[in-house]
């Protein structure tokens, strides 16, 4: 695939942000793992500074590969007591776009609603963006890098990111 | 008969020395009343932490906080002094600055027009000759706080113009803000962008004692103790010891109310210990900057700086862990039962970018709101919190752990917790 071009189509994208939705709300997390780059990483900016680069700012979350699958060991134990039971969530996906490629790097975009809820807690709204970069493994689209970009001032009532955005 | 000179906040905190027990009243975390006290006698007498000098790098430099339940402007002059100053039009109260940031040339009131200089004056009044006498620039300017006092670049203000000075408030805590500003060559940390700002459904003194109880680790943080474990950090508890942790701390009282943590690190320092989860290409780095501190500081006060933990409580408010990362963290009661968190992450000036990347990335493994460990901080005190509903029917929280021993206190105990519960009984006992 040559630079600018695009390698996939929006329907092809769509149909990865629905299933990957499908399989965070339904706390499917190994076979979620199936769905990243074997080099993939995984980042929420801070609030106040949503176009930040982790290697200088501060980030509510950036984890490369390792330590990725090592919040997913997290999220599976019942000593993840922020997650324990999980909380239910419901993924909404829109606006999905599909950029123009990077090399082999496919930039693609999207808006998202995550309601969360938990007993005894008050419902929470996690609005955002998706700035995602995909890459083709074998033919099949995979995330290379994902990133969630909340649109609150600040996380305030949304207290802790400790589920997957 | 009623005592009217007793203080409503009287028999909060009971202490036994012959049943050596130590024991809080669980109103303290639900009481209206005693919130309303505590903004009295905690944060309108208590040098209370505003922000960091490294925020306000170039003159008009500002950042806008709630500090005290004030609105604040933190802010660098022209003249190149920093000032807090109240950020309510001197006119009729509207907020003068309604960004979160920047660099200003003037304030300007949105609701009558009124502008103010960086450094408070005001600079113009539309319409003033309706006045009998031209405005006073100074006289009229946004109100500095009472008292604004830094030690090493940490700037705290106070409401109580006849405090005592800072830095005899701060006490032994000095040593250990010391410890944290000398990993830098120059002594110059900064606190570095982005911001870490949440809610916690709790009351506020339940993240202090959070802060430094390092008897809740193995349980509330399970799943960091086997991220670490995972990671090849060696987290056993050394046979036949009675410790709960890898290694032995202290808990210390310095004075004022002011506590710490003082642990032999097993977790790995940026400055300067390395452990496996770095990375074999950061060993190197790490021991030039280990290098660099024993040329500096010599070997006995290097190691001092770099293979010890401290978690700082600065009374009431603020807490600096200096541990995988250095964190400032401050936080402020919304109500009894809430508070509201902002966190920045410190390093020194001089960091290069590979060590910058790497101070952060040890940063997110435990704290934060997307961490490893905080999230789970956050349940338990909302947690604990949601117990103390029943705060009339279980009245007493337990603090008594090495109340029996007359030497020092480990970090597992809960002898600098009390230090800041009886600091807390007698400022409330005052109020009255």
């Amino acid at each position: 695939m040559s630079q600018g071009e695009v390698a996939a189509t929006r329907a092809e994208v769509e149909d990865l942000f629905y299933l990957e939705a499908d399989l965070l709300d339904n706390w499917r997390l190994d076979d979620w793992m199936k769905l990243l780059a074997d080099d993939a990483s995984y980042y929420v900016p801070p609030n106040d500074k949503p176009d930040g680069d982790h290697r200088f700012t501060l980030f509510t979350i950036a984890d490369d590969i390792v330590r990725l699958r090592e919040r997913i060991i997290r999220l599976k134990d019942p000593n993840c007591h922020a997650e324990y039971p999980p909380s239910h969530t419901r993924r909404l996906i829109t606006n999905v776009r599909v950029g123009a490629s990077e090399g082999d790097l496919i930039p693609v975009f999207a808006n998202f609603v995550i309601y969360r809820y938990r007993r005894a807690e008050p419902p929470r709204v996690f609005v955002g963006h998706y700035r995602h970069k995909l890459k083709r493994v074998g033919g099949s689209l995979r995330f290379f890098e994902r990133r969630a970009i909340l649109d609150a001032e600040e996380l305030g009532a949304l207290g802790s990111v400790s589920f997957l955005l | 008969m009623l005592d009217q000179t007793r203080s409503n906040f009287h028999g909060m905190v009971r202490e036994d020395h012959s049943a050596m027990t130590f024991s809080v009243k669980r109103e303290v975390f639900v009481s209206p009343e005693v919130f309303e006290g505590e903004l009295r006698a905690l944060f309108d007498s208590c040098w209370i932490y505003v922000g960091h000098a490294s925020e306000l790098r170039n003159p008009g430099d500002f950042k806008t906080r709630n500090v005290a339940g004030r609105p604040i402007i933190f802010v660098r002059g022209r003249d190149g002094e920093v000032r807090a100053l109240i950020n309510s039009c001197r006119h009729r109260g509207a907020i003068v600055c309604r960004e979160r940031e920047g660099n200003a040339r003037q304030f300007y009131c949105m609701y009558h027009g009124w502008t103010y200089q960086p450094d408070g004056s005001v600079k113009s009044v539309p319409g003033e000759d309706a006045y009998a006498k031209p405005i006073d620039k100074k006289e009229m300017g946004l109100m500095p706080v009472p008292r604004l006092e830094h030690y090493r670049d940490f700037y705290f203000l106070n409401f109580d113009r006849d405090a005592v000075d800072l830095k005899t408030y701060l006490a032994g805590a000095t040593k250990y803000i010391d410890l944290v500003t000398e990993q830098s060559p120059s002594g110059k940390m900064e606190i570095i962008s982005g911001t870490q700002e949440y809610d916690i459904k709790a009351n506020w003194k339940l993240l202090v004692e959070n802060s430094v109880d390092d008897y809740h680790l193995i349980a509330t943080h399970a799943t960091w103790v086997n991220y670490m474990r995972n990671s090849g950090v060696n987290m056993t508890q050394p046979k036949d010891s009675g410790l709960l942790l890898p290694t032995k701390g202290a808990g210390k009282d310095l004075g004022n109310g002011h506590l710490t943590t003082d642990n032999p690190n097993y977790r790995g320092r940026p400055v300067a210990r390395w452990i496996s989860l770095y990375g074999e290409d950061a060993k190197a780095d790490i021991d030039a900057i280990r290098k660099e501190l024993v040329t500096r500081l010599g070997e006995k006060r290097a190691a001092r700086v770099a293979d010890t933990n401290r978690n700082l409580v600065v009374f009431p408010n603020l807490v600096i862990n200096d541990g995988s990362s250095v964190t400032v963290r401050n936080f402020y009661p919304v109500s009894a039962t809430e508070m509201r968190v902002t966190a920045w992450a410190l390093g020194p000036v001089e960091e290069t970018e590979a060590q910058r990347a790497r101070r952060l990335h040890a940063f997110l493994t435990f704290y934060g709101p997307g961490g490893f460990a905080t999230p789970d901080d956050v349940t338990a005190l909302e947690s604990a919190q949601a117990g103390y509903a029943a705060w009339r029917d279980v009245e007493w929280n337990d603090l008594s752990r090495g109340m029996a021993k007359n030497d020092e206190q480990t970090n597992t105990d809960e002898g600098h917790l009390r230090t800041f519960w009886r600091r807390w009984r007698d400022l409330m006992e005052k109020q009255t």
